[in-house]
């Protein structure tokens, strides 16, 4: 069976082999196996080694101190550390967070919980083409508003937040800010001495490194306090414990290591890549890029083919794996969240493909992209009514449809 | 997710795509769904003096089920009564087709296809 054409790099990505190789290292016995909190022995020391080699390469992507990192299972956990720990532990000085309605799942759904817990969370709505900015933040914030958690690059959209104009202000009004990264590292340059952020979270799985293993940020100075939310041997300065896995924590500070040398270079490719994607598809009718235009990441085209539904759509490109905004197949019927919150009408929000463009894509599969791709949306049109009704100048807003 | 083989060949191979004149009094359009739920089927029948459907016509948009449900029930239309067609049941084409319980949905929409068609055409008359 051939393979299809990776296109969700926004998904999850390869362990880049350079990482993968490091990784095998610290797995048998002839290699760095050791519990990294063995303090009586050799292999001890060597695994601590190995771990605190790591932290400091994730630290340096950041521009932050390594005694900041917290190692996690992944950016979902990190989320739910950052959001969970900060409410618990400062409860008493107030109880409304805010959020955006673009947030990932982590986000949302751990907000929710607390909800049930008696915090009261505020939804930012974003404009139409996806962005939430400081001015809405400094409106929100209330007396007894503890926590802004926003993230940084959309998975979806691939839209960026300006971390560094909403830090200024959480900052000013005494307001802790969580950015949840995962989208981010590699892609954009962080810089935690410059932008006033008190936790980010981050994973490795989205930057060539392996799944199951995150970390998040927790500011020094200004000091930031948790309640940790897994118990046990007190690791990670009682914020999280839990063995560290080495092979995966050395996974992660190699791919971020590989991250901080290469991104330009990366950025760089990819941005040409994702033009020429878009330059293919963009003179057909009725198609459109999600998202700001100019404030995203270079590697997610989100692109709406208006009058074909997603799922079809998929199905035509099954030489593709990409991903759709439509959300049939999950039994829902719901389009994705994200679009409907940007404004967008149920079609278009249906009719949407996310291809994420990566470290490992290259010219000749952008090409096959396009070509699978107009041939598609063209044999769907032919059998879609919504595209006849458009040809005829139908409004399909006034049509009365029947729901079911 | 895996599609059955019966429905991969009808999304590759559609039957019968098109569109008949509406105004026609002898064809019986029904459109089903709505955009926001991710389907809508047009589904049209032609119905000679004698009662039989002569030809069947159709565009879906929606998912490959959906897409395959309404060609599938062109194709057993055409040569029936209004009355044998009318008898057609969502069970069937999901039988058909073999269709996954998540996709069950798309089948009882080309039912109400269908049941909308004979009512336009009988409307007319």
């Amino acid at each position: 069976m051939k393979l299809p054409i990776f296109l969700d790099y926004s998904a999850t990505t390869p362990v880049d082999p350079r990482v993968a190789k490091l990784m095998c290292d610290c797995l048998t016995q002839e290699g760095n196996f050791g519990n990294p909190a063995s303090r009586s022995h050799v292999y001890g020391w060597q695994a601590e080694e190995a771990v605190e080699n790591a932290r400091r390469q994730v630290a340096d992507l950041i521009n932050a101190d390594p005694r900041e990192i917290v190692w996690t299972s992944g950016a979902t956990e990190s989320d739910n550390l950052a959001i969970k720990g900060v409410a618990h532990f400062y409860h008493k000085k107030g109880k409304h967070i805010i959020t955006s309605k673009i947030e990932h799942k982590a986000v949302l759904d751990t907000c929710r919980q607390l909800e049930r817990e008696g915090f009261e969370v505020t939804y930012l709505d974003p404009t139409s083409d996806g962005i939430i900015s400081a001015d809405q933040v400094a409106k929100a914030i209330r007396e007894d508003t503890i926590l802004v958690s926003l993230m940084h690059v959309n998975n979806e959209i691939g839209v960026v937040t300006d971390i560094t104009a909403i830090g200024e202000v959480t900052r000013a009004k005494k307001v802790l800010f969580h950015v949840d990264a995962a989208q981010s590292t590699g892609k954009l340059a962080i810089d935690l001495a410059v932008s006033k952020v008190d936790l980010m979270s981050f994973c490795a799985h989205k930057t060539y490194g392996p799944k199951g293993i995150g970390a998040l940020y927790v500011s020094r100075k200004p000091r930031v306090r948790l309640e940790a939310q897994i118990h046990g041997g007190g690791h990670e300065r009682g914020m999280r414990s839990g063995t560290l896995a080495t092979h995966q924590i050395v996974g992660m500070g190699a791919a971020f290591a590989i991250a901080q040398e290469e991104m330009d270079a990366d950025n760089a490719r990819i941005k040409h890549l994702s033009q020429r994607l878009w330059d293919g598809v963009k003179d057909m009718e009725e198609v459109y890029m999600n998202g700001h235009p100019t404030q995203r990441v270079a590697g997610n085209a989100n692109i709406s083919f208006n009058y074909v539904e997603g799922e079809s759509l998929l199905m035509s490109l099954r030489e593709l794996a990409v991903s759709s905004g439509s959300a049939c197949t999950s039994a829902s019927l719901e389009p994705s969240y994200v679009l409907r919150a940007l404004g967008m009408n149920d079609e278009l929000a249906h009719s949407s493909i996310r291809f994420s463009i990566g470290r490992f894509t290259t010219e000749s599969d952008i090409d096959q992209a396009i070509e699978l791709s107009r041939n598609a949306v063209i044999k769907l049109r032919e059998l879609s009514p919504l595209w006849d009704m458009y040809k005829d100048g139908v409004d399909l807003d006034s049509v009365q449809w029947a729901a079911h | 997710m895996a599609y059955s083989e019966q429905v991969l060949d009808h999304y590759e191979n559609p039957r019968n795509v098109g569109k008949m004149d509406e105004a026609d009094a002898h064809v019986g359009t029904g459109m089903v769904g709505a955009p926001a739920c991710g389907d809508v089927m047009r589904l049209q029948i032609k119905v000679n003096n004698e009662g039989v459907i002569e030809d069947a016509k159709f565009k879906t948009y929606g998912c490959g089920s959906a897409i395959a449900s309404s060609s599938l029930v062109t194709e057993w239309m055409k040569g029936m009564t209004l009355d044998q067609a009318g008898e057609i049941r969502n069970s069937n084409i999901s039988e058909e087709l073999a269709l996954p319980p998540v996709k069950i949905h798309c089948s009882v929409l080309a039912e109400d296809a269908i049941q909308a068609a004979i009512h336009n055409y009988k409307s007319k008359q």
